[in-house]
């Protein structure tokens, strides 16, 4: 089994190593903040930080066959869904080891042993593809499930409500995920969008659709489960909106200034890593002196596979070319 | 070899590729139970069923994404753009995802989808229903663009590009799809092979869809002896076959249905001046429309396309100077 698929099969029920994969994504943004503030990494970075519970109760339902599109605020899913902290740092650098050979980028992350599609950085843009993925499973008449998961601003764009009424009326096997951060880029959902239960237009598409505390995973678990369970069961699509907060600025270049006061530190008494951590100490299988253990191992292990990732060769010249067309085209 | 319009052509393609292959699926706007607009897609719906054969909702955007994600996991689908200008709301999902997805999967994932589209002018659509926009598409590698220009064309390189592991643009000429043709249907043509479709020695013209008409018509009328070229693919173009053809005439006349701003054609001037500079027998040049919107008036539209006479006329001037000639509406003033 490969170390991606064993990553996956470690965080399914374990509430403990659910825990800890949440402090390694914490910890892995805050390395890649860290890196593009000092300018090591070079464009863009878009961080996940309070949405880490979505992420990993997504990846702990799906089997790895079901594929999954997700955006450029992905470091977290990918993680979750077992992309090791190696591949995905090393892509973020631009290295050759990286999980699309440092041709991808922090916005580009990909790992389709793990259901992992390459992540799209237009908004809503994999929306239609996930639909298509499950129209695929349709006629080949398999169980597989496609999941689009896509911030609150999507839900404002045509390829959304598009895809939302192709899938409702071709009863695709596919689960759409609004991981709603409450901002759009530099716009609060509110000064974009007229409703603030976003879920409520997948009734205008005669769709299923319920929100869910996106900061609890197993409220996350439980209402994406039943999605699945839906869609697989050949009953059709299934809109769900997790209501999350992002806690960082759209991306590097934003400091979120334009945020209500208080707002951040009401989100935060709710953070994902909080109630992650108070939940593994129910499970009665980790103690508060293990714990601190496991978040400075986790630290160090985020700052060695930087450290790994920093001396990862380059990609050739020769990789520019490749992988455009099935056989290379001279012109 | 029986012979058949450029629409059933199209249709019994996609039907041979179907038969041959169940991951191909087809789907599109009207174009199941209304077996299409254009009858391009006739007799699909019953032999295949609703399951391989859909009719989407007018949601270009949707379905043209459907496909990307269908292709990536193991299908071949078919769709219809009913007019090429309909893919503009839908250029992000072609473009943008589904031409990167090999790229941003690091090889892993290929896109074996064809867009067909109807194009062009001549038919009266007016200015938003009429266009070629082959230049939205070409830029992007990733693509392969083609347009088959008669009955053996569409139904040899609609197979071709349905079995080709990439994203496929196929372009097809909508004034051509009620004309008839010989078909073989055993018959390959493959993608980035230009067709030398009438041979001669005094010049080359390389035209692509409904001009390769114009440009047999305007070779039959001429005194020179004319070489035509229909080049089929756009991207990847065939380089050899029309370098090889200007070397043999030392001249070179392409013939767009486009704008003349930003056509394929330069791609072609550029190379060929590059590769033969100094040794060319008068300068290369291209016959193209006007930058103009299509016009719907008939005596307009008519104009505003290349046809015979003015190919000819342009062709007599620069054998004549040895210079480029100015297109019809700087001749006019306009």
């Amino acid at each position: 089994m490969s170390k991606g698929l064993e990553r996956r099969k470690a965080i399914l029920s374990d509430p403990v190593a659910q825990f800890e994969r949440a402090v390694e994504i914490r910890e892995f943004e805050t390395q890649v903040n860290a890196l593009f503030a000092s300018g090591t990494i070079r464009g863009t970075t878009h961080l996940c930080n309070g949405q880490e519970a979505l992420a990993i109760g997504l990846a702990s339902v799906l089997r790895t066959d079901d594929p999954v599109s997700a955006t450029y605020r992905s470091h977290g899913i990918a993680l979750a869904l077992g992309l090791t902290t190696e591949s995905a740092m090393a892509e973020i650098m631009g290295k050759a080891t990286g999980c699309c050979g440092g041709l991808g980028g922090s916005m580009h992350l990909c790992d389709l042993e793990l259901g992992l599609l390459p992540t799209s950085a237009i908004i809503g843009g994999g929306m239609p593809i996930a639909a298509g993925a499950a129209l695929a499973f349709q006629v080949q008449g398999n169980d597989r499930v496609a999941v689009a998961i896509f911030g609150d601003g999507a839900t404002n764009i045509g390829a959304f409500h598009e895809t939302l009424n192709l899938a409702a009326i071709w009863k695709l096997p596919v689960v759409f995920i609004c991981d709603n951060n409450v901002y759009a880029e530099y716009s609060r959902i509110n000064l974009t969008t007229p409703i603030e239960d976003l879920h409520i237009r997948a009734e205008s598409y005669a769709m299923p659709h319920f929100a869910l505390d996106g900061m609890d995973i197993d409220v996350v678990r439980e209402g994406i489960q039943s999605a699945v369970d839906r869609a697989r069961s050949g009953g059709g699509p299934t809109f769900i909106e997790a209501k999350t907060y992002r806690f960082a600025g759209h991306s590097r270049a934003d400091q979120a200034l334009y945020r209500p006061e208080g707002e951040l530190d009401s989100w935060k008494s709710r953070d994902p890593l909080l109630l992650l951590e108070e939940r593994a100490k129910k499970s009665g299988k980790i103690t508060d002196a293990q714990i601190a253990d496991m978040k400075v191992r986790k630290a160090k292990e985020i700052e060695a596979t930087v450290a790994l990732c920093q001396n990862a060769p380059e990609p050739s010249a020769k990789t520019m070319f490749e992988n455009i067309w099935s056989r290379k085209v001279s012109q | 070899m029986p012979a058949m319009r450029v629409r059933q052509a199209i249709a019994t393609a996609i039907a041979d590729e179907m038969r041959t292959d169940p991951t191909v699926i087809v789907f599109g706007e009207d174009i199941a139970a209304a077996e299409g607009p254009f009858k391009t897609t006739e007799g699909l719906l019953e032999e295949f069923g609703p399951i391989r054969v859909r009719d989407t909702p007018i949601s270009e955007m949707a379905f043209t994404g459907a496909a990307v994600g269908a292709a990536t996991m193991g299908l071949k689908p078919v769709i219809e753009i009913m007019f090429m200008e309909f893919l503009g709301v839908a250029l992000d999902q072609l473009v943008t995802e589904g031409a990167k997805m090999r790229y941003l999967s690091n090889g892993k994932l290929s896109v074996p989808m064809v867009v067909r589209a109807s194009v062009g002018g001549g038919l009266g659509f007016g200015g938003q229903h009429s266009q070629t926009l082959e230049n939205w598409v070409a830029a992007t590698p990733g693509l392969k663009v083609l347009s088959p220009s008669d009955a053996q064309s569409a139904y040899s390189l609609l197979r071709a590009a349905i079995q080709d592991p990439d994203p496929v643009m196929f372009l097809e000429p909508r004034v051509t799809y009620a004309e008839r043709g010989e078909v073989d249907t055993n018959l390959k043509m493959e993608i980035g092979k230009a067709r030398v479709v009438k041979q001669g020695k005094d010049l080359t013209i390389v035209a692509l869809g409904q001009m390769t008409n114009i440009a047999r018509e305007a070779a039959a009328a001429s005194s020179l002896d004319i070489e035509v070229i229909d080049l089929c693919t756009i991207v990847p173009w065939d380089k050899k076959t029309v370098l090889a053809s200007v070397k043999k005439t030392g001249r070179l006349v392409v013939v767009e249905e486009q704008p003349q701003s930003g056509g394929w054609g330069s791609e072609i001037v550029a190379a060929v001046s590059a590769e033969f500079f100094g040794e060319l027998k008068s300068p290369p040049i291209r016959i193209t429309c006007p930058n103009v919107p299509v016009p719907y008036n008939g005596g307009l539209e008519a104009r505003f396309l290349p046809n015979a006479t003015e190919v000819n006329y342009q062709i007599d001037q620069l054998m004549a100077t040895g210079k480029a000639p100015q297109p019809w509406w700087i001749r006019e003033g306009f």
